[in-house]
């Protein structure tokens, strides 16, 4: 309700100033000018929403998975850790416009060196948080398991695991963001299709109104996607949001 | 079954001891903390541990366990599993999944693991709750679960710290005589670790009381068995008496 209500004062007040506020709609396009453009380019957009809808969402699938796969490595690994962190904290540094054209010379214009590059800035939140997570795994918990005879892995299975997935889960969620705003990029190096091509050949074109409601149409996906990955988290983990209510009393 | 262990301190043994501690020194750093501890538990005894707070009861219930090496003595005890003194039960797991942990880390599949803690469950107050989640139960059928989880595991020797220590007062009477109720159904050896003398006297054949750090046993009471409560107060009397001199 009051999201709904920010939002409306929002393109309220975005609509008074493009209209009253002597700014060229080639610059700033109105709501309105968007609204129309959304329309009239429905066919085009939804074509183009879907080619980068498909990159974001298996791209954050690809982070998600290489990101636990990593960050289960480096837990289990202390010589893997102290060897890779420097390079993994300094990995999202590493502008995506400088190599992107790379990696578009080894994967050329396919759906592949879109996916690297999502995941290139999309795994280290979830490195991050699934790390995080397993290294706060409860030390007792451990001993507990191995009391009861569980091998390593037992322990990891059982203890470990569980506890990561939903930390990989919210490291993805906050992913969300970046993994869109790397898709356009990806897009601008070398595509054919797709809303960052689309915006790309908008702004030359004048059509900036089609430009911004590609803009809006990402936004909204973006919002559709944190969505899913809650809905995915109360699926896969619903002990993890019930915590607070089953407090220890300890 | 023996407990993974970094040192070889357990051995199984065919002699009349279930637990055998001796001459046992631990140190952490500079921190002396068991200083050459002797303590006996005879198969299915229940033994307390009674001791001012930090004074090395949990370290001595590890070492029992397997889980630390002693600095010199020696610990020779039938396979143990620990109750800390926290539930940790595992959230995304049921009730009944928790209760059946070790038949599962032992290779057992999902039902025939189900299958050996739901008579348990029946017998032990806690029909009706085997599909609850870990946060859906109270601290005290947490804690009866997680008794549930160490009795299960199989282990002649069941190492207990401060199983009800984390408990309202209410609640925590209420469990001693559920686990002495338990005890008498399922005997096993026990070894229990508390700070509360008068739960000591309650449920356990012998308490051995351990000084302040670094801790030496200072006083070894046996209690009688039936008891009432004339005994209890008295053997909580001379527990307490041990620890003031």
């Amino acid at each position: 309700m009051i999201a709904a209500l920010v939002l409306l004062a929002l393109v309220g007040g975005w609509e008074l100033y493009a209209r009253l506020g002597g700014v060229s709609d080639l610059i700033l396009p109105a709501p309105s000018e968007v609204a129309q453009a959304l329309w009239d380019d429905r066919a085009l957009l939804w074509s183009n929403l879907l080619v980068t809808a498909q990159e974001v969402a298996l791209g954050i699938l690809v982070a998600l998975v290489l990101g636990f796969a990593l960050a289960v490595a480096l837990h289990l690994s202390g010589t893997l850790r102290r060897s890779l962190s420097p390079l993994l904290v300094a990995s999202p540094a590493v502008p995506v416009v400088i190599i992107a054209p790379l990696l578009v010379v080894w994967f050329g214009f396919g759906i592949v060196p879109k996916l690297a590059i999502i995941a290139l800035v999309c795994f280290f939140p979830v490195v991050v948080t699934t790390l995080d997570a397993l290294r706060g795994v409860d030390p007792d918990q451990l001993k507990l398991l191995r009391t009861l005879d569980a091998s390593r892995w037992q322990a990891f299975r059982w203890a470990e695991a569980p506890a990561a997935l939903p930390a990989a889960l919210s490291g993805a969620k906050i992913a969300v963001a970046v993994a869109v705003i790397g898709a356009v990029f990806a897009e601008y190096v070398g595509s054919s299709e797709g809303l960052g091509h689309l915006m790309l050949q908008a702004i030359p074109q004048l059509e900036t109104a089609r430009a911004y409601a590609a803009v809006v149409l990402l936004a909204a996906f973006a919002v559709a996607l944190f969505g899913a990955l809650a809905a995915a988290e109360r699926r896969l983990v619903p002990w993890a949001r019930r915590r607070p209510a089953g407090a220890r009393r300890s | 079954m023996q407990t993974r262990l970094e040192a070889p301190v357990q051995e199984p043994r065919d002699a009349e001891e279930a637990v055998e501690v001796d001459g046992v020194r631990r140190r952490f750093g500079d921190l002396d903390v068991l200083d050459g501890v002797s303590l006996r538990v005879r198969p299915r005894e229940v033994v307390a541990v009674v001791g001012p707070s930090g004074c090395g009861k949990t370290t001595l219930l590890e070492l029992v366990c397997g889980l630390q090496a002693p600095d010199a003595g020696t610990v020779r005890a039938e396979p143990a599993v620990l109750m800390p003194q926290r539930d940790l039960l595992l959230p995304w797991l049921r009730a009944i999944d928790n209760a059946a942990l070790a038949a599962r880390l032992a290779g057992l599949g999902r039902e025939e693991a189900r299958a050996r803690a739901r008579p348990l469950f029946a017998a032990f107050g806690l029909e009706g709750f085997e599909r609850a989640r870990p946060y859906e139960l109270s601290g005290g059928m947490r804690q009866r679960v997680a008794f549930l989880r160490t009795l299960l595991s199989g282990k002649p020797v069941l190492c207990l710290d401060e199983p009800f220590a984390a408990l309202d007062a209410l609640t925590r009477r209420e469990l001693r005589a559920w686990l002495a109720d338990a005890l008498v159904r399922e005997p096993r050896t026990v070894l229990l670790v508390t700070h509360d003398v008068e739960e000591a006297a309650a449920l356990a054949d012998r308490v051995v009381v351990l000084s302040a750090r670094p801790a030496r046993v200072i006083a070894e009471l046996p209690v009688p068995r039936p008891r009432d409560e004339a005994d209890v107060l008295a053997v909580r009397a001379r527990a307490l008496e041990a620890l003031e001199a």
